[in-house]
């Protein structure tokens, strides 16, 4: 399928006036298409420039130079207003901290939120925030009042707030950095139901490498630069490369490593998924006995 | 602790309240409250009294809900009917000791005052904070104001502003406390010394708590605009409110109200309330 966004040649500086050298910038020459329809994890340590590439995507930044191309539209330098609210209106955006992005006090008001802005009829936006609840489950919370919900339930309040507009794509930056296992599963639930039941573009930023597994591309970013891309098993399978740009190794690869290494059992290495991690392990095990 | 500060509690139900329009509600309660302070005599204070505690039943607010909103009342209840039977010029002495003079008039003057001033509270909690939640408030106030727009008044950001200013409210209540445990913590002590040190003790309280909300601004003004907000310029609603016949009769049977009290002050025998704390 085509690029939904594409990036060319992308520099960016908060402080382009006074930082002279582009070395020093925090984005430096990204060029990256995102298909329409996948599922692509940004992985990178703070300050990696991953959550400013997320900005760049819905124009919350504007490109320093190069060019950001959302759904054909190409941007090259400080865009008039409507061009931003409808970049916006296709590209939605999850942030990382619950409390920091509801803005009334009613669930379902909340919600309307969105598509309140963009001028819907009432009756249109009544049935979008009804099916955008129901999408992520929340709709018996529809009267409740936003501050007495738990961090994943405020988040999945977040999504359908996103949902309620109709984008195509929907960035997550951070989404779940903030919320316990539970809250953290719920939210990742919904991520993956919207992408495989709506069809929708999904970019998730994180640095939970598991997030990560289930992606259809994983790209890992390291001081404002692309530094890896490709399938999960790819790019968790080189170890030392995820090492060098901060990152951890999955769990099962690193156990892998280690019983090669150490124990000198001879195992296939670049193993990221966990079943078929222990499926090997249990017939090396049954073959040892024998 | 800081929890059990409840600021324009809402309670959900259906009602006849409930339903009436946000709009009218808010000039409903100002009517209220006018008939509250044209009350003259007893009569007219018995008729109010009455009023309210039929509206709190017509709200199906339960009583004990209302009488506990009336703890913080306790202490300027006392003040003022200390002040009345103590310091009002009446008539009829019925103990006079050294300075003191106590008069059956201002038994009955204190006695009417705590009357206007729980009226007043049972009557706007029940019409207004108790009925009507704080968004559909702000709506209220947004519509009533809508004429000051010819003046180049921006209604709609005023009442963006109100609507964010009471959904951060637990928020930043919830941030208070993480700071003062925080603080407490590092060995901050802010039980104990003077009115002056405990005082300073806040300091390092407010301090954090100012730079949390300007974060908490910044990020939610960045959550806005992802989500397209650019001030109330072609903006809908979800729900549009437009003020029915049946919430100009609820207005109307507060406009009688007030016009009873006018004509039971006129008609109607009895002492009249006077001066000393003449609220």
């Amino acid at each position: 399928m085509a690029d939904f966004i594409t990036l060319k040649d992308l520099w960016f500086s908060y402080d382009p006036e006074n930082v002279k050298d582009r070395e020093n910038y925090i984005l430096k020459g990204i060029s990256l298409g995102i298909e329409e329809g996948s599922f692509v994890c940004v992985l990178g340590h703070n300050g990696s420039g991953k959550s400013t590439l997320a900005k760049i995507m819905n124009l919350v930044c504007t490109p320093t130079s190069g060019s950001v191309t959302v759904d054909g539209r190409t941007i090259t330098e400080e865009p008039d207003e409507d061009t931003v609210f409808e970049i916006r209106g296709k590209v939605g955006m999850v942030f990382q901290n619950p409390d920091n992005q509801l803005v009334t006090t009613i669930v379902e008001d909340d919600v309307a939120f969105g598509p309140e802005n963009l001028g819907v009829p009432s009756e249109e936006i009544r049935k979008r925030v009804d099916a955008a609840l129901a999408t992520v489950g929340m709709t018996e919370y529809a009267k409740h009042s936003t501050s007495m919900l738990s961090g994943g339930q405020k988040q999945r309040v977040a999504i359908a707030g996103v949902l309620a507009m109709q984008p195509r794509c929907i960035i997550f930056d951070e989404s779940t950095a903030m919320l316990d296992p539970q809250g953290r599963r719920a939210v990742m639930d919904t991520i993956e139901k919207l992408h495989s039941e709506k069809g929708m573009t999904i970019i998730h930023i994180t640095h939970n490498m598991d997030e990560a597994v289930n992606a259809d591309r994983v790209i890992v970013v390291n001081d404002g630069r692309i530094f890896l891309d490709g399938t999960p098993s790819e790019v968790f399978s080189q170890e030392k490369k995820l090492r060098e740009a901060g990152l951890g190794v999955l769990q099962v690869t690193e156990l892998f490593g280690m019983l090669t290494r150490e124990l000198g059992m001879k195992l296939p290495g670049g193993i990221t998924d966990n079943r078929k991690g222990a499926e090997i392990l249990s017939s090396a095990l049954k073959n040892g006995k024998n | 602790m800081l929890r059990d500060i409840t600021l324009g509690q809402y309670f959900p139900g259906d009602s006849v309240i409930h339903r009436m329009d946000p709009a009218v509600k808010i000039l409903a309660s100002v009517v209220y409250m006018v008939a509250v302070f044209l009350c003259r005599n007893i009569w007219s204070f018995a008729f109010i009294l009455a009023a309210s505690v039929f509206s709190t039943a017509v709200s199906k607010i339960p009583f004990r809900a209302v009488l506990k909103s009336m703890k913080p009342l306790v202490i300027i209840l006392l003040i003022t009917t200390f002040i009345n039977v103590f310091f009002y010029e009446g008539e009829t002495v019925l103990v006079s000791w050294h300075f003191i003079h106590i008069t059956l008039e201002g038994i009955l003057n204190a006695l009417l005052i705590a009357v206007r001033i729980i009226c007043l509270l049972i009557g706007t909690s029940v019409i207004l904070t108790y009925t009507t939640s704080p968004i559909d408030i702000t709506d209220g106030i947004e519509r009533l104001l809508k004429p000051l727009a010819m003046l180049g008044v921006d209604v709609h950001i005023f009442a963006m502003m109100m609507a964010i200013a009471l959904r951060f409210i637990p928020t930043l209540i919830e941030e208070t406390d993480r700071i003062i445990s925080a603080q407490k913590a590092r060995g901050a002590d802010f039980d104990s010394g003077n009115l002056v040190s405990r005082a300073k003790a806040l300091i390092p309280v407010l301090i954090p708590l100012f730079a949390a909300a300007l974060r908490h601004a910044l990020d939610l003004a960045t959550a806005m605009e992802c989500r397209c907000y650019h001030g109330g310029e072609g903006r809908t609603k979800m729900n549009e409110r437009k003020p029915k016949a049946g919430d100009f009769v609820l207005l109307g049977a507060f406009v009688i109200i007030g016009a009873c009290v006018i004509i039971i002050n006129k008609y109607a025998p009895g002492f009249n309330t006077g001066s000393v704390t003449g609220a």
